[in-house]
């Protein structure tokens, strides 16, 4: 204890207990000491939701090459992601997913007893140019399965967890990463964990839509405390909208789904993305078909005029597509499947649709829009998950990002359905080694005197204001319509102008907000009133950036500047917080072996 | 339709004894119980403290007792309830405040039966094989997200705390039918204990519990029937 703070020192802290976080802590914690802080319980983590499955070109069907899954990546990054880094992801996948197996991961099993594996979107065999079976599936709660067997290895191993902590700030001693200031949850109490190296492993911030599939605790909170720290944000204009979400909800329906031979289908009863995408059809990218599923919508073809498609995964139209298609299994008889089979592959899907919309989606199709997904953007790393402090990838030492939160970047402009999972374990990995090995050169840098006085301002500010008119939920929900009618799929620069000042405003409001709850028991109204904080800020970032990049790239798509523009824009933001607002850099693009080609599927 | 939340209320630094707290919320038949409570929070009571994330029933945060039986308030729907809702923090683990409750003692009873694949062969260069009815064996009861619904119905457990309770025993079971795994005997072992498998008494309120639907019940008869078996 120094005064009223708890201390503790750790050789690696680790923020975030999802997929990225646990990886880190699994490598680093066989050779130093290593803390793990998480707001929630173990296994309680995003990653838990992925559905579909790992990318990995092991090839258990059919040819694959990690090469391959290097051009689709890249392809599917719209050319923005940097091609050292991806080489790194898909090669490294390969063996990740062995890893996995041998850790106990239950994956399906092919009929010879190897991992099964599914078509997935924008994976393909380079030279058919037809989709290829890549997703790596425990049935269709693959990131479950993830967390589980990593939270299980923890335990084997022993590392050392702190609960329910929630951290607010990272601590900079001269231009160095040495600690972090948490509050325990259940008490209230703030401590301070000294480390020669801090992970930030804390995921998104879908939250700042109005329609997610993101959870309630998804707030950026790790992003936007290096932000207020002088890093900067990197391609925080790119944020992935998944084409189907269940309407209204935003729950996720895996792409696994369409793997599995699902299709759109319009109001009319058309299969639109024969129109959009005639190669890989309802396995084009993310963004070509969540674009696709506006455009229908706006041309009047929603279902019943509204504002949402079906999703359809009933086995008679699955088979009927198969065979117009010419879809053929591995064995080369013609692709077919059956009721069961579609419930042992998407159980988990099949339940939530039953159970939110009161629908067997065996006998009906599924209602669905698309619904903010993912970050491809995030703060700025290098290949070993350290933090990048400008736009010269100068790293700040001691500070490493990973998984969501960071952008190495792999996914440039675009994520690949299942590329979510590797990343954030291959970089995970990578960065709990490196940190193993910066902490084997440096010692512990001195903490700063009252290290934790920002938070206690920030803390003691929120407590004490009054309860005035404005309220957290209010300012949440505002924020959300703005993202959602300005700052989503379709962007202009009026629109987003428009985003920015009511942003500007709901953060001077934001200052007015009180909380009730004034005790230090388990204070989740203070919680969510720090969080709406950092989802303000992240927002404003999004727009701003959205506004500056003047041309359409990826999931970037600008209605006054339809055409990617290369000679311009073949390059990465980063996003700094400064006293006169936000300002933003740019930095190349790492282009090996794949010049920028026209974008097909 | 108008609904009347009924909700046990208590914050240790204020409350000398929990409470019912009294809500009307206007909710569609369609929303969940979490969208109930967020609205109470968001709008009515800031203080009301429940735990919650993904809202789609994976993360297993939000578990309560809810007119009288163990859910996910994100799994349940307002219109299989009716416009009065009861809601109470899980039992037999101590309350924190209102309805969040201490989740180390059934954490501690998790960790304790071996969670984890236990095989120390050289792992071969690619994945271990596995048929696909071997990995049938064990599905069911990889479903499991450590909610605490089922542990927390069971009267075995509320009788005596230190009874390893069902979401152990499922998780157990998820490694000791894997034809991958070597540590079944220890984990039998452990199961075998007075405070393992044989304190269940097949009262079913964890399969019933179970929101993923696993068969709690039945797993556990597998478990013991293993124990049996390997006495010969």
């Amino acid at each position: 204890m120094e005064g009223d703070v708890v201390l503790h020192k750790y050789d690696v802290v680790i923020v975030g207990a999802g997929g990225a976080g646990l990886m880190a802590a699994l490598y680093a914690s066989r050779s130093v000491r290593v803390a793990v802080l998480s707001k929630m319980w173990p296994v309680r983590s995003h990653t838990g939701t992925a559905q579909g499955g790992i990318g990995a070109a092991l090839g258990n069907h059919e040819e694959d090459h990690p090469e391959w899954h290097v051009f689709d990546t890249i392809k599917g990054s719209d050319y923005l992601a940097d091609q050292d880094a991806v080489r790194v992801l898909c090669y490294e996948a390969v063996e990740l997913v062995y890893e996995l197996e041998h850790m106990g991961l239950p994956f399906d099993r092919t009929p010879s007893g190897r991992i099964a594996q599914r078509p997935f979107g924008g994976h393909t065999n380079n030279v058919t140019k037809q989709p290829v079976r890549r997703a790596c599936h425990a049935a269709d709660r693959t990131g479950h399965m993830i967390l589980q067997t990593l939270y299980q290895q923890c335990i084997k191993q022993r590392v050392t967890f702190f609960d329910e902590f929630q951290v607010l700030d990272v601590i900079l001693n001269e231009g160095i990463a040495c600690g972090l200031v948490a509050l325990e949850i259940t008490t209230g109490q703030l401590h301070i964990f000294q480390a020669r190296a801090v992970v930030f492993a804390t995921g998104g911030w879908g939250k700042i839509w109005q329609i997610t599939s993101n959870a309630h605790s998804f707030t950026g909170d790790g992003a936007a405390i290096v932000l207020r720290r002088g890093i900067p944000l990197e391609d925080m204009e790119f944020f992935q909208f998944h084409p189907t979400g269940i309407y209204k909800m935003g729950i996720l329906i895996t792409e696994g789904a369409r793997g599995e031979g699902g299709v759109l289908i319009n109001g009319r009863g058309d299969r639109f993305m024969e129109r959009y995408a005639p190669t890989m059809k309802d396995l084009a990218s993310r963004d070509v078909i969540s674009r696709a599923i506006y455009l229908e919508i706006r041309e009047g073809r929603g279902v019943e005029g509204k504002d949402y498609v079906y999703l359809d995964i009933r086995p008679e139209t699955i088979n009927r597509y198969f065979e117009l298609d010419g879809k053929k299994s591995p064995d080369g008889t013609p692709r077919r499947i059956t009721a069961d089979e579609i419930k042992t592959r998407l159980p988990d899907i099949t339940d939530f649709v039953r159970t939110y919309l009161g629908i067997d989606p065996l006998n009906q199709p599924i209602p669905v829009q698309p619904t903010a997904h993912y970050a491809m953007g995030g703060i700025p790393t290098d290949l070993d998950g350290r933090a990048l402090k400008n736009e010269n990838n100068e790293a700040l030492p001691g500070l490493y990002a990973a998984g969501e939160v960071a952008c190495v970047s792999v996914h440039g402009a675009n994520r690949l359905g299942t590329n979510s999972l590797v990343d954030i374990l291959v970089f995970g990995r990578r960065s709990g080694l490196d940190a193993v090995r910066y902490c084997r050169q440096t010692d512990f840098t001195k903490l700063p005197a009252r290290a934790d006085e920002p938070v206690r301002e920030t803390l003691e500010s929120l407590r004490s204001r009054p309860l005035g008119d404005e309220r957290i939920a209010d300012i949440r929900a505002e924020m959300q319509r703005v993202m959602m009618d300005y700052v989503g799929v379709f962007r202009e620069a009026t629109g987003i102008e428009k985003a920015i000042r009511a942003l500007r405003e709901l953060q001077e409001r934001y200052q007015r907000v009180g909380i009730q709850d004034k005790s230090m028991c388990y204070n989740t109204d203070l919680l969510e009133a720090w969080e709406l904080g950092c989802l303000l800020e992240l927002a404003e970032v999004t727009a701003v950036a959205a506004l500056a990049r003047t041309e359409s790239r990826g999931c970037h798509t600008r209605e006054d500047h339809p055409q990617r523009d290369d000679k311009n824009w073949l390059k990465h933001s980063l996003a700094f917080r400064t006293e006169q607002g936000i300002e933003l850099r740019y930095k190349p693009v790492t282009i090996l072996n794949y010049p920028p080609q026209e974008r097909v599927y | 339709m108008k609904v009347i939340l009924k909700i046990r209320r208590f914050n240790p630094e204020r409350d000398r004894a929990p409470w019912w707290g009294y809500y009307q919320v206007e909710c569609e038949p369609t929303d969940r119980v979490l969208d109930a409570l967020n609205w109470v929070k968001w709008y009515q009571d800031g203080s009301l403290a429940y735990r919650r994330s993904c809202a789609h029933g994976i993360c297993g945060s939000d578990a309560m007792r809810i007119n009288g039986r163990n859910r996910l308030a994100c799994k349940t729907l307002i219109k299989e309830l009716g416009n009065r809702i009861t809601i109470e923090p899980l039992l037999g683990l101590p309350v924190i405040k209102d309805l969040v409750v201490d989740l180390e003692p059934f954490m501690k009873h998790y960790r304790s039966i071996m969670p984890y694949l236990v095989n120390d062969d050289p792992p071969p260069a690619t994945e271990r094989l596995q048929s696909i009815a071997q990995r049938e064996r064990f599905d069911d009861t990889t479903k499991c997200i450590l909610c605490a619904a089922c542990t927390t119905s069971c009267p075995a457990f509320w009788a005596r705390p230190d009874y390893i309770g069902p979401a152990a025993i499922v998780q157990a079971h998820r490694f000791i039918f894997d034809s991958r795994d070597h540590g079944a005997e220890e984990r039998l072992r452990i199961l075998d204990a007075p405070s393992g498998v044989w304190r269940c008494r097949d009262i079913y309120n964890c399969t019933e519990a179970c929101p993923r639907e696993i068969q709690v019940t039945q797993a556990i008869a597998e478990v013991k029937r293993e124990i049996l078996r390997r006495r010969g």
